[in-house]
């Protein structure tokens, strides 16, 4: 084909050619940008399964696919991903459907200005106040649809400003925005950096400030309703050689809405981090005060619908099986009080109790509580609609979560590695609801021992073993599913293979039918991005959380294809 | 005058021709794009230009993520004799979120990990990277173009991966 180009080319006369190498040039130059991104596909095939209340849809297959194609050139940028799903794999929004773009974006970039036109996702300052996010794993993605410009007039300072409406879902190949339209700017001061005489002061400091309104029309019959609702407030962060505090403080004014029972209370979000880290040590003590602070861009949604801001829970992230998905702890966003504290420490290896590799510790508590409210005397119907009043940091009794998990890591020899952990966690199923088998409090035990084992330079096997007790019942019942055993294998050959067994037996159910095993095989080849895995099993109804958003995943029993790919 | 026609659509298609070329060869030498990120001290870097002499390898990874900790602790015990034989420079690269980005420097010096840990809160790198999921390894030559990728973690990739470190810095 470039032969008979060239061919063609030839006839064309001098002046003609002066033209096309012209041409040829100009169009070559955009050929020299970078393009990037990635095609994520999954696919499912559900059989019946009655004893876990696991059905086969009725199309019986479902795929979720993506491609994301991002392209730059010479400050020149643009993007697009484009979503199907035909149908949605189980536990995805119910709104989403059909294949088409569900996110696009242009712009231009130099050392001063970054602007986008489209889809972008943004985040000010620790996201109490603004946070657009995409995370397919849970089907969540609140991009902002408008216009996004950062400036950065001189060293050390940047602002941006954004104006969007939020996307909401997905529905027959179509992007459907929510009603209200967002505004928002954000400053950002680093102090080291814009002041020359004190670039190298031992004490690093940041400033920063923000500003979020939304709009959204008044549709309610017998209130006022605000229609333009601003949340705003400012952040610190602060280095000392091995010190680091930072912490950031929003305050949001009257925004009556579904979640808050239209109550015309201000809300506010504050979290601090105090931290001391040097080689071998890390210590973080951390603290969140949250009340009425759902602020989302259309106030009649629910659930995880288009939140402008981001409030995570304030504790540990768990990975191992029986932890991560049974007893997970998402934020409350009408109230909570939380704490947290982290230690992780490594024994210098060579020492006798580090042994010749090293061992280390971790250690971590976290606690959450509801706030206190001063009911005003009135109710919640009274003429000015403020239910309460409250303090930042000033907490109740009434316990939503704990969490105290200790956890030892220990290489044994060149081959063996050994750990142990321990978790005991409480959760409050009246308020956060993880599970409808259960009341009140549910308190846990949870061990868990690993053991991985190097065979040669490629092959490994690694085996967990893991138990979760729950407490019974002040009246001696069992709660909730009762308990649980988890067994893993997992048998990896470097760098292509792997295939891994895993088994969940809910043995201590209190249902003697719904004491079953849920075994899972799977297997997947991996040539440098390129992977491949399938899975056949069954798969445990519960909340599937990352960060701290959830979203339900219902019970299933069949085949699972992926394939990921990037470029 | 229809002559002149056709020789304009022989030319536009030699065009497209040409740029799918020329987009296929600057694919196969594919460099880090731009992106400003903060490492856990607090100090701005932009990807693109990272500053490092030698060879670069680019580990995507999260505190809840298991595998990504074996990989970077598997390295660690390496670090400085590969650091020695290659002068490569590992850049940890952090996904985790703001639930759990607090515990990264925690977790960074509590390993006495001697890497540059960079911060990527709301994912904006990895999305420019076009990565799926973590762990994801990216190795970059001295001129920064990535020449090496693997989205996983098995013991004994990281030996892979020195393999192909070497095969860098022989060229």
């Amino acid at each position: 084909m470039r032969n008979i180009c060239m061919k063609k080319l030839r006839k064309l006369s001098k002046n003609k050619v002066v033209l096309v190498v012209f041409l040829l040039l100009s169009t070559a130059g955009i050929g020299q940008g970078n393009l990037t991104g990635n095609i994520e596909s999954t696919f499912q095939y559900l059989n019946d399964d009655p004893v876990i209340n696991a059905f086969q849809p009725p199309s019986k297959g479902l795929i979720n696919s993506y491609m994301n194609v991002f392209y730059t050139h010479s400050g020149f940028k643009a993007g697009m991903r484009v979503e199907s799903y035909l149908p949605r794999i189980q536990g995805y929004p119910n709104r989403f459907d059909g294949t088409g773009i569900g996110f696009r974006y242009v712009g231009y970039v130099n050392q001063k200005v970054d602007v986008t036109l489209g889809h972008f996702y943004e985040q000010f300052g620790s996201g109490l106040s603004l946070r657009t996010y995409e995370d397919r794993a849970l089907g969540y993605d609140n991009a902002l649809d408008g216009i996004r410009l950062i400036v950065k007039p001189t060293k050390g300072i940047q602002i941006k400003g954004v104006y969007g409406n939020q996307r909401l879902s997905f529905t027959n190949g179509r992007v459907v925005n929510s009603d209200g339209i967002v505004r928002a700017i954000d400053a950002e001061l680093s102090l080291n950096e814009a002041i020359a005489s004190i670039k190298d002061f031992p004490l690093e400091m940041s400033l920063g400030g923000s500003f979020v309104s939304k709009f959204q029309l008044d549709d309610d019959d017998n209130l006022v309703l605000p229609e333009n609702v601003g949340a705003y407030g400012g952040r610190v962060k602060l280095g000392y050689k091995k010190f680091r505090l930072d912490g950031e403080y929003i305050l949001k004014e009257q925004d009556p809405s579904i979640d808050n029972g239209k109550v015309y209370n201000y809300g506010h979000a504050c979290v601090l981090n105090f931290g001391y880290s040097t080689k071998g040590l890390g210590l973080t003590l951390s603290a969140k005060s949250i009340d009425n602070m759902s602020f989302r861009s259309d106030r009649n949604k629910e659930l995880q619908d288009v939140f402008i801001n981001y409030l995570p829970a304030l504790n540990k992230t768990h990975t191992y099986n029986l932890v991560a998905t049974l007893y997970p702890y998402a934020t409350q966003p009408l109230g909570e009080v939380a704490y947290q504290f982290d230690l992780i420490y490594t024994i210098k290896k060579g020492s006798k109790v580090g042994g010749k590799y090293g061992t280390t510790l971790g250690l971590n508590a976290s606690t959450t509580y509801r706030p206190e409210h001063y009911l005003n005397g009135g109710n919640v119907n009274g003429a000015n609609r403020v239910y309460y009043r409250s303090k930042a940091f000033d907490r109740s009794d009434s316990l939503y979560w704990r969490d105290i998990n200790i956890n030892v890591t220990r290489k044994v020899n060149k081959k063996l590695l050994l750990l142990l952990s321990y978790y005991n966690i409480t959760i409050n199923n009246d308020v956060a609801k993880i599970s409808n088998d259960a009341t009140g409090i549910i308190s846990s035990h949870i061990a868990v021992a690993e053991a991985s084992y190097k065979i040669n330079a490629k092959h490994n096997i690694r085996i967990e073993a893991q138990g979760l007790f729950v407490n019974k019942k002040s009246d001696g019942a069992i709660n909730d599913k009762g308990n649980w055993a988890t067994t893993l294998i997992e048998y990896t050959v470097s760098p292509h293979y792997f295939i891994s067994f895993l088994n969940q037996y809910n043995y201590g159910n209190p249902d003697e039918e719904k004491r079953v095993n849920y075994p899972n095989v799977s297997a997947g080849y991996i040539h440098e991005s390129t992977r491949f895995m399938v899975s056949y099993g069954r798969q445990r109804a519960g909340l599937f959380c990352v960060g701290g958003v959830c979203r339900f995943v219902p019970a299933n029993n069949g085949l699972t294809i992926s394939f990921t790919q990037s470029f | 005058m229809k002559k002149y026609f056709l020789f304009v659509f022989a030319f536009l298609a030699c065009i497209s021709i040409f740029n799918a070329q020329s987009l296929l060869d600057s694919l196969d030498s594919k460099k880090v794009p731009s992106v400003k990120l903060k490492d856990i001290n607090g100090k701005e870097f932009n990807t693109s230009n990272l500053g490092f002499k030698g060879p670069v390898v680019i580990s995507f990874w999260a505190t809840w993520c298991t595998p990504c900790k074996r990989e970077l602790m598997a390295i660690h015990e390496q670090y400085e004799e590969w650091q020695e034989e290659t002068g490569v420079t590992l850049v940890a690269v952090s996904i985790d979120d703001e639930k759990t980005k607090r515990d990264v420097i925690t977790y960074a010096n509590g390993k006495a990990w001697d890497y540059l840990v960079l911060l990527d809160p709301n994912g904006d790198f990895r999305r420019s990277m076009g990565v799926n999921n973590v762990p994801h390894t990216f190795l970059l030559d001295t001129e920064g173009n990535i020449v090496y990728t693997h989205n996983n973690y098995a013991p004994g990739d990281e030996e892979h991966l020195y393999e192909e470190i070497k095969k860098v810095v022989k060229k």
